[in-house]
């Protein structure tokens, strides 16, 4: 491709002219420079390829450089592949061979990481894992039968290329008729995107904390909180934080001071257009592609009924709103039946920000944006999460009864009331508490095996399923939970598991240190150890009082979520504050495999571990 | 030469601590590159940099410097302290300057010791000593920022210090920090003004404005007092014992 001097051109001439052919549209400039694939009228079942090039399988080639490109209406180096950034939408079919040529035109290492895809060890992505890395100037090809469908994507797995915008959508259509039919389909890329160097971001989280946390508590909420809940609650609550060296409004490490949210590669501003025509259903394949950022995803005015999740198909769940971890996926559908214009709007989990697109029948029109939510103080949970972590020995007194209750006030959902008694059962230390006043819990009894073991599919005993999560009020509107994820058929392997395996998610904050079991990377000794086909479950315990996503290379993750038979099977498990979740894994992919929270900079700190299967 | 001598000890132990590190989390085939590596990282920031105008006497220029480079366990600190008082036909004094290999001992906790400089920034206008130093920095419960330390002069002299501050919240930008220094020695060091026991205790409030999170120009006021032999001392040379002042500074961070 030609590289213009001002701005390297998204498209070939012969991809504009397809498009504008396809469309009717006179020029590129109508495009702006959104990824190719990211075309207003998305795509129709119907037909079988986009209006607009996507690259499609099974044979792709993608060449990966860092280019001068605007983003969010500013000038920018993101890294591109094949000239967009996010890169452009790469569509398999289920059952093909895929054959995808990487050609490195950076001037250091690079990868792609397919995230989702079930494959063989060497072609996962993953320098130092899979291979080597692709060199400067080489071309690797990777290789793999396709044996899945739904909605995935990819994303460099080398250093921190990811937030440069090395990212774009994998979708494999399915062999077979889906369970849902749809008229129109478009892919909802979210990223979070900074004109700060990466590496700059990282050394700000190391050497200051809450660098990029404009939302802290101040005197004024201070007093506000006095007026409503009272002088002594109040200075009980702050005085149990401050004790704790930590903040109730660290929410997201990084925010929207830095950040810019786009969708598929635009900034709110900008306004990207998802076209329908009037009584269409429409399937949206979101993808949360950000380096650091949850999202609460809703379209104001639209039922969405979900129908995958991290592109594996789920019993429909018809909602208002959904909280997409990193790296996760969903596909909804929705049915606009009006002939007017709809708010597509993601709203960053700490509320500094958000992303929007507006689904609409023409171009150019727009909706009204909801005003974002107040950011919320983090509680209980994220509270005896810290006194798991850090600090063993906190006070309990401060979690009997005279906490409970000044938290009560504290203008925390009752939801994060529930939560209370089952975080504090990862610490052990409260677990009679629990015992002596639930019935919930004698009944999960009831179900141990004799080998002290939950039935398969069980929900254990501190998880919060139930619970969409922080900032949520579940009686605004109906919001998905983990628990509502419900497969259509048992998966292949129906054997229980053979043994626990259970790993901390553990962290200083403030010295932005995170790992698993208090071991960084760089200090453990050798990969977790799965043996091959045995059936394992695994546990993750949240000690820390963020969420991270964490993400199993190579193998799917069945979330215990008390579906029974029926769990949901996913590649990257949201674990809350103070959450214990667990997840049945058929261990049958030999070899090496990354493990690791999808925080990007979590990641980079230490966050990360190599599963060996032999 | 003596500094020196320390330095280079100093700069060992750290080098070794480094490399002191467990095996990687997985045993990959040679030439492939470790999937997370983890960089050393550095800051430097003047906590306080301030133009001091007392009630009575000369007006200072007045650094609090510190800056360190490491990783999350193992890091090497530059500390210091000093003044130079306006018109005195004298050169800046580094009351500390001190090189500090530190090691995360606790969640909120470093353990440091290393070498310091007391002594004339650029002439000898100053008294010298230097002292071994070994001291904890870190955030006690109720997020207070602390850095206690213990010196032991080249005279044998042994003195030490507790420094306190805390960052009240107005808005996301207005801090008031109030910051506390309290100091005491074991034995007498006459050239320095120092007595045995309480020598003295400084007080100081704050105002700043983050303009950026790296630079917050601020307004402040300190009282200070000295105290037992230490004052007699101060009387004996006619000076004050207590004294107030006014501050006009910034913090920058680099």
């Amino acid at each position: 491709m030609a590289r213009s001097p001002v701005v390297s051109r998204p498209f070939s001439r012969r991809q504009v002219l397809k498009g504008g052919v396809a469309l009717g549209l006179g020029s590129a400039a109508a495009l702006g420079l959104s990824p190719a694939w990211a075309n207003p009228w998305g795509r129709s079942a119907r037909s079988t390829t986009y209006s607009y090039e996507s690259e499609e399988g099974p044979s792709v080639s993608l060449s990966i450089r860092r280019e001068s490109l605007p983003v969010a209406g500013q000038e920018a180096r993101p890294i591109t592949i094949n000239g967009t950034s996010p890169g452009p939408l790469i569509r398999l079919k289920e059952g093909q061979d895929a054959v995808l040529r990487v050609t490195n035109l950076l001037e250091e290492s690079t990868s792609i990481h397919w995230h989702g895809m079930i494959l063989p060890p060497g072609m996962d992505g993953v320098p130092g894992v899979s291979f080597a890395g692709i060199a400067p100037g080489e071309t690797f090809t990777y290789r793999f039968p396709v044996r899945q469908n739904g909605t995935y994507w990819y994303h460099s797995h080398s250093g921190l290329q990811e937030q440069l915008g090395h990212v774009g959508p994998l979708i494999i259509d399915a062999a077979e008729p889906e369970r849902f039919r749809y008229d129109r389909e478009h892919v909802l890329l979210l990223t979070d995107w900074t004109f700060e160097n990466p590496a700059s971001v990282f050394r700000n989280l190391k050497t200051m904390e809450g660098f990029y946390n404009f939302q802290e508590r101040t005197v004024a909420d201070f007093f506000a909180d006095v007026r409503r809940q009272g002088f002594s609650d109040t200075v009980e609550m702050r005085q149990m934080w401050s004790k704790m060296r930590m903040s109730s409004r660290d929410i997201a490490d990084v925010t929207g001071s830095t950040y810019s949210y786009l969708l598929n590669g635009h900034s709110p501003e900008e306004n990207w257009n998802a076209l329908f025509k009037a009584g269409e259903r429409v399937r949206l394949r979101v993808i949360n592609g950000s380096a650091m950022s949850y999202f609460d995803v809703r379209i104001p005015g639209l039922k969405m009924t979900v129908v995958a999740a991290d592109g594996q198909p789920v019993q429909p769940v018809p909602v208002d709103e959904f909280r997409i971890g990193v790296a996760e996926t969903y596909d909804v559908l929705v049915s606009p039946e009006d002939d007017q214009a709809y708010t597509i709007f993601a709203e960053s989990l700490d509320r500094s920000g958000y992303a929007r697109a507006t689904l609409a029948p023409r171009e150019g029109m727009q909706a009204d944006i909801p005003k974002r939510r107040r950011i919320a103080d983090r509680g209980m949970e994220g509270m005896a999460a810290g006194a798991m972590g850090g600090m063993q020995g906190m006070d309990h007194s401060a979690m009997s009864g005279g906490g409970m209750e000044s938290m009560d006030h504290a203008g925390m959902s009752g939801d994060d009331m529930e939560s209370m008694d089952h975080s504090n059962m990862s610490g052990g230390d409260m677990e009679s508490m629990d015992h002596g006043n639930s019935d919930g819990m004698s009944k999960e009894k009831a179900k141990t095996r004799e080998n002290g073991m939950l039935v398969a599919g069980e929900a254990q005993p501190g998880s919060r399923y139930g619970q969409a999560g922080i900032g949520i009020d579940p009686d605004e509107r109906r919001v998905l939970v983990y628990r509502d994820l419900k497969a259509f058929a048992p998966w292949p392997d129906r054997r229980g598991p053979w043994r626990e395996l259970e790993l901390h998610l553990t962290g200083n904050m403030e010295r932005y240190m995170w790992s698993f079991d208090g071991k960084k990377f760089s200090e453990v000794n050798g990969p977790i150890h799965f043996e091959k086909d045995e059936r394992l479950r695994l546990i993750l315990i949240n000690d820390t009082m963020m969420e991270h996503p964490i993400h199993l290379h190579g193998m799917w993750m069945e979330l215990e979520n008390g579906q029974g038979e029926l769990i949901p099977r996913k590649h990257t498990l949201n674990v809350k504050p103070g959450e214990r979740v667990s997840a049945l894994i058929t261990a049958d992919a030999e070899g090496s495999w990354a493990f690791h929270c999808h925080l990007l900079y979590h990641m980079e700190a230490g966050m990360f571990r190599v599963v060996q299967v032999s | 030469m003596k500094i020196k001598l320390y330095l280079v000890g100093v700069s060992a132990a750290f080098i070794f601590a480094s490399l002191a590190k467990a095996d990687d989390g997985y045993d990959a085939p040679d030439g492939w590159p470790s999937p997370i590596v983890e960089h050393n990282q550095g800051t430097a920031q003047f906590d306080r940099l301030e133009y001091s105008i007392p009630e009575n006497g000369k007006d200072a220029m007045v650094w609090d410097f510190q800056g360190w480079y490491g990783g999350d366990v193992n890091r090497m600190y530059v500390k210091s302290e000093g003044e130079n008082i306006q018109g005195d036909g004298e050169d800046a004094e580094f009351e500390s300057l001190e090189l500090l290999y530190s090691r995360l001992i606790a969640d909120f906790w470093e353990l440091q010791g290393g070498v310091g400089y007391q002594g004339g920034v650029f002439s000898d206008d100053h008294e010298e000593r230097t002292y071994g130093v070994i001291g904890l920095q870190g955030v006690m419960p109720y997020e207070i920022e602390t850095d206690v330390a213990l010196q032991v002069s080249d005279e044998g002299d042994v003195s030490a210090s507790f420094e306190g501050e805390y960052d009240f919240r107005l808005t996301q930008r207005l801090y008031v920090q109030p910051r506390t220094e309290i100091a005491v020695a074991a034995n007498e060091a006459e050239e320095f003004g120092v007595g045995a026991g309480l020598n003295s205790v400084r007080a100081g409030l704050r105002v700043g404005y983050e303009v950026t999170r790296r630079f917050a120009p601020y307004v402040g006021a300190y009282w200070e007092k000295e105290y037992g032999e230490t004052a007699d001392l101060t009387r004996a040379s006619g000076d004050r014992t207590e004294s107030t002042g006014v501050v006009a500074g910034a913090r920058l961070i680099f």
